[in-house]
């Protein structure tokens, strides 16, 4: 797709360009593409963590959503409304790979039990500085592939992607109260991890509860 | 009065500022005078910012050509949701050869 035939700089909205790729303006998509493959790239990777699977969901979630272009109402933003899409895609992905069991996102295990924390350590105010931006990358990511799918999975959509709870709930057909469970323990798993890199120098990892 | 154990579970409520008033009063009481939970609590914050701030990496050049060509004959024929098309288009990403 030949993204330089259109007129659609950064300043034309989303709305538009759907509303123009819905006319028949081919290049209009090819913008929206352009603008998002890379967050629906991240995302269905951290989700499949599998590249295949990743550029797999890439394309699909594209392709129906330019099919299903008629059907967004435009209520929601046509980022949330695409990322429903990918996510889905994400999801049948993950359930096809029979080999991780811990592949369903239904299952209601461990969502009751007290959130963790058990190592105390102050982080110094931008631990993110002491690393370069490959580096750091690599750290936040095997921080996140480390977690279950039903933890990364909510963690991916509402901290990476910075949904709502509301819209993730709805991309995933789980409750309010199942997103909110899984999301602290999700962000208490990775602090966990993230403070054995990040710590401030020279400090001892204390005992917690 | 909010216990340790409390405050961990309204944590992310907490940090995405979606407590009530009077348990936000609670919980700001509560780390500032137990050092343990502020710690858990600043920490899951930034946490939080070090993903945020994280821009997503461009894509491989072949998977964004890849894209763009499966678009590209997706719109050469036509909007209809042919999803046996949609399939075959997509269902190949190990094969650059076709992907074109």
């Amino acid at each position: 797709m030949d993204s330089t035939t259109t007129a659609a700089g950064a300043g034309t909205t989303d709305l538009e360009l759907v509303e123009r790729a819905r006319q028949g303006d081919t290049a209009a998509f090819g913008e929206l593409a352009s603008r998002y493959e890379r967050r629906v790239y991240r995302m269905a990777k951290n989700i499949t963590q599998n590249d295949e699977d990743a550029e797999d969901v890439l394309q699909e979630a594209f392709l129906k959503a330019y099919s299903h272009l008629g059907s967004f109402q435009g209520q929601s933003k046509f980022y949330t409304w695409l990322v429903r899409i990918a996510v889905n895609e994400a999801l049948m992905k993950l359930r096809k790979r029979k080999t991780d069991r811990t592949v369903s996102l239904d299952e209601s295990i461990e969502t009751d039990e007290d959130p963790i924390a058990r190592e105390i350590a102050v982080w110094d105010d931008t631990p993110e500085l002491r690393f370069g931006q490959q580096e750091l990358r690599n750290i936040l990511d095997d921080a996140i592939q480390s977690l279950k799918p039903i933890y990364r999975t909510v963690f991916t959509l509402r901290d990476v992607e910075e949904l709502s709870t509301e819209e993730t709930a709805e991309a995933l057909g789980l409750s309010i109260a199942a997103v909110k469970s899984r999301l602290l323990r999700a962000r208490l798993e990775l602090r966990e991890k993230l403070t054995r890199i990040f710590k401030r120098k020279g400090d001892q990892i204390l005992g917690y509860m | 009065m909010v216990t340790c154990k409390d405050f961990l579970k309204e944590l992310s409520d907490f940090l995405d500022e979606s407590t009530d008033p009077s348990m936000r009063v609670e919980l700001e009481s509560h780390i500032s005078r137990c050092p343990n939970c502020w710690v858990i609590f600043d920490t899951t914050k930034k946490t939080i910012q070090v993903y945020k701030g994280m821009e997503a990496k461009e894509l491989p050049t072949e998977v964004h050509s890849r894209l763009m060509a499966a678009l590209e004959r997706k719109i050469s024929t036509g909007t209809c949701s042919n999803s046996a098309a949609a399939s075959a288009e997509s269902g190949s990403t190990t094969d650059p050869q076709t992907k074109h």
